[in-house]
C-alpha cells in the first residue's frame, strides 16, 4: 500500500518556496510518507452512496450585498510594507507573465 | 500541405460592481494607490472572504445572455502561485464547478453568420496592478480582489477575423447586459489567446500556444496572425510546436517564448475552505432571465422592423450601447427616426470624435436632438443648418428654437426673399445658364450652390430649385 503514495519533497518544497537541506528533505520524505500511509487508511471505508463534497459544512450561499464597507487606512497599510514608493509596495522586479 | 488554425479565447471581464468580489472595499478606477484595501484583499492572515451577491448575479446573467446553463451548485477553489500581485499567494477561482457551463455566441464574420461555442464562465478575483520601474516593481492592491469573470470559448475559431468578430460581439453583449463597462483602456476586458494549427482534415488539435493577457483587439488580431504563420513555418521546416506560453511584443509585431526554467505551472488547485458553495434555484434563474435587457441583435431587428431603418443604420446605432440608448430615448420624442439616425451616425458621431466627448458627457440631449429632427422635418431649418444647430447644442446646449431664432438659422422658402439670390446667381453664371438651357440639367446645381452660399445655407433647397427652374423657363 505504501508504494502507491509518494511525495516528491524537493518539488513540493520548491513550489512552496521553502529551502530544505538534503537532511531535511530525507527527514520530511520519511515523515510525509507516513502521513500519507495514515491517510490511506480512509480507503478502507465503504463510501458507496456518499455524495462527494468539497466542504464539511452544509451551509450554502453565504453572501453579502454589494455595498462598500470601510477598509484599512492607507497609512496603516503602507506601514506594513517592507519598502514603499509612491504609496505602493516595492517588490523585486517582476520578470514575466501575470 | 494545407493547415487549419484553431483558436480559443479566455476572456477576462471585470464586472460592474461597487465593491470587490470577497470584501467590501470599493471597486474604483484611478483611486490613489492602496486606498481601497482591507485585510481580505491584502491577504492578511485570518481574514475571511464573503461573496459579493451582485457579482454572482452578473456572472450568471452574462451566462444567460450567452445561452449558458447555470450550474445549480458551484464551488470555489484555490489556485496557488507566488506572485506579488496576489498577496494571499493564491487566487480564489472556480476549477471544476463553475457558475456557468456551455453556451454560444452568434455573430457575423464578413457577411457570414457564425456560431462560436463557449465552454464555461467562472467567477474569480482580479490581481493587483503592477508598475515596473528601474530595478523593481511597484504593487497597488486597489484592483486586487475585484470581481473578474473568465469566459472560456472552445477552440472553435479558425482565423483572426473569427476572433475579432467574437470579441466584438462579446464586448457588445457585456455592455448591453450591464455586466461590465468593457472599457479596454481600463483593462475591463483582457484575453488570453490559444492558438494551434493542424493539417486540414486532422481531428486532433495541434500543440497549443497561449498568448497571455492582451487588452487591445488590434494586437490580438496581429498576434494570432503572426502565431499561425510561425507555427506553420515551424512545422513545414520539420520542427514541432512546443506547448508553451508566449508574449506578444507590440513593437516588433511578434510573439516570443516566455518559458522559464520551471516550465509547467503546478497550481495545486484545491477546494477553498473559507467559502461555501453557491446554489442557484430554478426560480432565481428565471427571475434573472426576466430581467435581461434587449441584446444588440434583437435591437437591430427592432430598428429595422418597427422603425423602418436600413440594416446599415441599425448596425451602426447598436454598435455602442450608449448610442443606441440615446437613439431610443430620442425616438420616444419624435417619429423622425431616419433623421435622428442620420444625425447620430453623421454630425453627432463626428463631434464625438473631434471633441473627444461622449454623447452622454455632451450638452446634447434626446429632447433637443428630437426637436432638431422636427425642425428639419417641418421645413423650418435646412439640413446644413441642422448640422450647425447640433454643433451648438452639443457644445453649449440650449433651446433649439431659441438658437435658430437668435442665429437666424431658419430657412428661407419664400420666393420674394429667394428671388434676389436667384437673380444674382443667374446673372453671375452665364455659362451654367446656357448649359442648362442646352439641356444639361445638372448645371442647375451650380446656380443652386450660389444661392445656398449667398443665403449662408438658409435657402430652402427645393424652393430654390423650383424658383430657378421657373426663372430659366423650364
Amino acid at each position: 500500500m505504501a508504494e502507491a503514495t509518494h511525495i516528491d519533497v524537493s518539488y513540493v518544497a520548491h513550489l512552496a518556496r521553502i529551502h530544505l537541506t538534503e537532511e531535511e528533505t530525507a527527514l520530511f520524505q520519511g515523515q510525509l510518507n507516513q502521513v500519507l500511509e495514515y491517510v490511506e487508511q480512509l480507503k478502507e471505508l465503504d463510501v458507496t452512496g456518499v455524495e462527494p463534497t468539497a466542504h464539511a459544512m452544509s451551509l450554502v450561499n453565504v453572501l453579502r450585498a454589494d455595498e462598500p464597507a470601510p477598509g484599512l487606512d492607507h497609512d496603516t497599510v503602507v506601514d506594513n510594507f517592507p519598502a514603499v514608493r509612491d504609496g505602493q509596495v516595492v517588490v523585486p522586479k517582476i520578470i514575466d507573465q501575470s | 500541405m494545407k493547415y487549419e488554425a484553431c483558436i480559443g479565447l479566455e476572456t477576462h471581464v471585470m464586472q460592474k460592481t461597487q465593491t470587490k468580489m470577497f470584501c467590501g472595499c470599493k471597486h474604483e478606477y484611478g483611486a490613489k494607490p492602496n486606498t481601497n484595501v482591507c485585510p481580505v484583499c491584502l491577504g492578511y492572515p485570518g481574514a475571511l472572504p464573503v461573496m459579493n451577491a451582485r457579482a454572482i448575479e452578473l456572472c450568471c446573467k452574462a451566462g444567460l445572455l450567452l445561452g449558458c446553463g447555470i450550474n445549480p451548485r458551484s464551488k470555489w477553489d484555490r489556485k496557488n502561485y507566488f506572485y506579488p500581485d496576489m498577496a494571499k499567494n493564491y487566487q480564489i477561482t472556480q476549477a471544476d464547478e463553475p457558475l456557468c457551463l456551455g453556451g454560444q455566441l452568434t455573430t457575423e464574420v464578413a457577411g457570414e453568420t457564425k456560431t462560436f461555442t463557449i465552454e464555461r464562465i467562472h467567477q474569480e478575483e482580479n490581481a493587483a496592478k503592477n508598475t515596473h520601474i528601474s530595478g523593481a516593481s511597484l504593487v497597488d492592491y486597489n484592483r486586487a480582489g475585484t470581481a473578474l469573470m473568465e469566459i472560456v470559448s472552445n477552440p472553435c475559431m479558425h482565423s483572426s477575423s473569427d476572433a475579432l468578430a467574437y470579441m466584438t460581439a462579446l464586448k457588445q453583449i457585456m455592455e448591453y447586459g450591464g455586466i461590465s463597462d468593457c472599457d479596454l483602456e481600463k483593462g475591463h476586458m483582457r484575453s488570453d489567446v490559444n492558438v494551434s494549427v493542424r493539417p486540414v482534415g486532422q481531428k486532433e488539435l495541434g500543440a497549443k500556444v497561449e498568448i497571455k493577457n492582451m487588452n487591445s483587439f488590434g494586437f490580438i488580431v496581429e498576434a494570432i496572425e503572426y502565431e499561425i504563420d510561425r507555427q506553420i513555418g515551424v512545422i513545414e521546416n520539420g520542427g514541432t510546436i512546443d506547448q508553451e506560453t508566449r508574449g506578444y511584443d507590440t513593437d516588433r509585431g511578434e510573439t516570443f517564448s516566455q518559458r522559464t526554467k520551471e516550465d509547467a505551472h503546478d497550481y495545486r488547485y484545491f477546494p477553498e475552505p473559507d467559502l461555501l458553495p453557491v446554489e442557484i434555484s430554478a426560480e432565481q434563474i428565471e427571475q434573472w432571465r426576466s430581467e435581461l435587457p434587449e441584446l444588440p441583435a434583437q435591437r437591430r431587428a427592432r430598428y429595422v422592423s418597427e422603425l423602418g431603418l436600413p440594416e446599415y443604420d441599425a448596425g451602426v446605432l447598436t454598435a455602442e450601447k450608449a448610442v443606441s440608448e440615446f437613439f431610443d430615448e430620442t425616438c420616444q420624442k419624435t417619429k423622425q427616426y431616419k433623421l435622428v439616425s442620420n444625425y447620430l451616425m453623421g454630425k453627432v458621431a463626428s463631434l464625438v470624435t473631434e471633441k473627444e466627448i461622449s454623447i452622454a458627457d455632451s450638452e446634447l440631449t434626446a429632447e433637443t436632438l428630437a426637436q432638431v429632427a422636427e425642425l428639419v422635418a417641418g421645413g423650418t431649418i435646412s439640413s446644413s443648418a441642422a448640422n450647425e444647430l447640433i454643433e451648438v447644442l452639443f457644445t453649449e446646449g440650449g433651446d433649439p428654437k431659441a438658437i435658430v431664432e437668435e442665429k437666424g438659422m431658419a430657412q428661407v422658402s419664400d420666393d420674394s426673399a429667394l428671388e434676389i439670390w436667384a437673380d444674382e446667381a443667374i446673372a453671375g453664371n452665364p455659362k451654367a445658364v446656357e448649359a442648362y438651357k442646352a439641356g444639361n440639367a445638372a448645371s442647375i446645381n451650380a446656380l443652386m450652390g450660389c444661392v445656398m452660399k449667398a443665403s449662408r445655407g438658409k435657402a430652402n433647397p427645393p424652393a430654390v430649385i423650383a424658383l430657378l427652374k421657373k426663372k430659366l423657363g423650364a
